[in-house]
């Protein structure tokens, strides 16, 4: 029996026990297959030789979906854990921008550079790279599509797609002229250059108007760093202009009491907070929004638009919550709607408590990577999985605050939940943190890539 | 050839719980390696490296986070998420990881 001829509906079980034996001794021939699957496997081909030589024949073949933290990490720690497993990763990118601390970019006090990193190293380790979009995932044939045509089978698949906007829910949102105009910059790259741009050239005395959606969004404290780093720029460089921070939220959504502080302390005049106040209407060419309980005009309006799991779990139909989210199990992080479809990050139907953040993502990534292995391998998957958070914040260039959380499993509700007691916030703002927070990033960038 | 046997089959299931038990380690282990760098190699100077350290000095100073006695910015926070079972598997994990020179 080799994998090539089993029929798709045995492909389509999880691999276990004699079967992975199977798969172990017909490595000539999937190696074979490989081959014949298209010029980018050929290109990947040399690669995986030399790794599997040193590391046994392949168990199996994973295409990971998206390389941003959650995917990264993924198709490294499949690597470094599992050795002999084929891994491709789909990024339509060439190089890895992180979201956490671009908006020391947008406030100038960094640049693009200091955010991007290389995907080079995750070669080095036999991961097979393709840029490219997918952009459908049919779970029956177990094969990924992407944009120019090409398609890449698998035995699990992990889609790690981050979030899409719904800028159709506001109106004028949508138009050609307002994709243009108003920024949204919550996905790193291109964006965040463009609206640093957009600051940099705002007259002093002018308005930078942020809007919020209503929760849950990609980074919750993510708007208030925003809005502080904004408003230490204009402090120094243009104090008569004001931030406006619009949030479709009762209240601040995360570090609520560090963040009231900051804007207390440092930004009192600068900054205006208006809370209950959802974003209904924009009009790109005069920059000008309507709003549940307000009517604002802005030199810069900043719109973080509401959000779902990105568009490429909708075409598995894996977004089974509200339509919006993906439902997964937390052993695992298979989705709830797709067998061999293991979803990570912020597309996921959060458990509670558990904020749409890059660390969380690295650490779903860990959980899905031990999982798969054991899978492929016919192997008991880990019963006690923990997973942690740690967030920080700038509320000015050089200060910063956190907030922590541990969640461990709990097996009576199948889900995580945090542990009564543990993690918290920052006491205050501190330069410490600052440091801490640079030094956060430079190891989970080096977790998350290999470098 | 009956006990052999029984013998045997007690090998091997005490042989696959110590290999479960050094994947819970090391899946345990990695939850701490977004700061403290994969397998303990940290980079910079702010962050403990946890490659290499003694086991019992992990453990101390866990148990010193968690009581207050050691100053923390977060791993007093930390520390309360793990039992203390968790927090021996990771220590002896990182006891064995070789520390970078």
């Amino acid at each position: 029996m080799t994998r090539s001829r089993r029929s798709p509906r045995t492909t389509r079980r999880s691999l276990r026990g004699s079967e992975a034996l199977a798969l172990n001794t017909a490595s000539p021939l999937s190696r074979r297959r490989l081959l014949c699957a298209g010029a980018a496997a050929a290109v990947a081909a040399p690669l995986f030789g030399c790794a599997n030589a040193a590391r046994g024949p392949s168990i199996g073949r994973v295409v990971v979906i998206g390389g941003g933290y959650g995917g990264a990490t993924a198709a490294r720690y499949l690597r470094l854990w599992g050795g002999n497993i084929e891994v491709t990763l789909v990024e339509r990118n060439t190089e890895f921008v992180s979201c956490p601390l671009s908006n020391l970019v947008i406030s100038g006090h960094k640049q693009m550079a200091d955010i991007t990193r290389p995907y080079a190293a995750l070669e080095g380790l036999g991961v097979r790279r393709v840029q490219g979009e997918a952009v459908a995932i049919d779970p029956q044939a177990r094969q990924v599509r992407l944009a120019d045509g090409r398609t890449l089978g698998y035995d699990r698949a992990i889609v790690s797609p981050g979030v899409d906007f719904t800028p159709g829910e506001v109106i004028g949102l949508d138009s050609p002229v307002a994709h243009q105009k108003i920024l949204h910059a919550w996905k790193a790259g291109p964006q965040t250059a463009a609206l640093r741009r957009q600051i940099e050239a705002m007259p002093d005395g002018g308005v930078y108007a942020l809007t919020i959606p209503t929760a849950p969004f990609r980074c919750p404290p993510g708007p208030y760093e925003r809005a502080c780093l904004v408003a230490d720029h204009f402090r120094r460089f243009k104090p008569r202009s004001k931030v406006l921070v619009l949030d479709a939220n009762p209240e601040i959504q995360s570090k609520k009491v560090l963040f009231e502080r900051a804007f207390a302390e440092h930004y009192k005049g600068i900054i205006e907070y208006r809370p209950n106040n959802e974003l209904r209407q924009v009009d790109a060419a005069t920059n000008s929004a309507k709003l549940d309980f307000d009517d604002v005009k802005a030199d810069v309006l900043n719109v973080i638009p509401p959000q779902r799991a990105a568009d490429i779990v909708r075409s598995a139909g894996l977004a089974n919550i509200n339509n919006r989210w993906v439902g997964v199990h937390w052993l695992t992080m298979e989705a709830t709607a797709a067998p061999g479809i293991h979803v990570l990050g912020d597309a996921t139907f959060a458990a509670p408590l558990m904020p749409k953040s890059g660390h969380l993502a690295n650490q779903h990534a860990k959980v899905a990577a031990a999982a798969i292995i054991q899978l492929l391998k016919g192997e008991p998957v880990n019963a006690t999985p923990v997973v942690a958070n740690t967030c920080y914040s700038y509320v000015t260039a050089l200060e910063a605050v956190h907030i922590s959380t541990v969640h461990q499993y709990d097996t009576a509700e199948k889900t995580f939940k945090v542990v009564p007691g543990s993690g918290g916030l920052s006491t205050a703002a501190s330069e410490l943190e600052g440091r801490i927070a640079l030094a956060w990033a430079d190891n989970i960038w080096a977790d998350t890539l290999a470098i | 050839m009956r006990a052999a046997l029984l013998c045997a089959s007690l090998l091997l299931a005490v042989g696959a719980a110590r290999a479960e038990d050094a994947l819970l380690a090391r899946n345990l282990a990695a939850v701490c390696a977004n700061c403290h760098g994969t397998d303990g190699h940290a980079r910079g100077d702010l962050i403990k490296p946890l490659a290499g350290a003694p086991a019992e000095r992990i453990v101390a100073a866990m148990a010193g986070y968690r009581g207050g006695a050691l100053p923390a910015t977060v791993m007093h926070q930390i520390a309360k998420g793990f039992s203390d079972d968790q927090i021996k598997a990771i220590a002896a994990y990182y006891a064995t990881q070789p520390a970078r020179q």
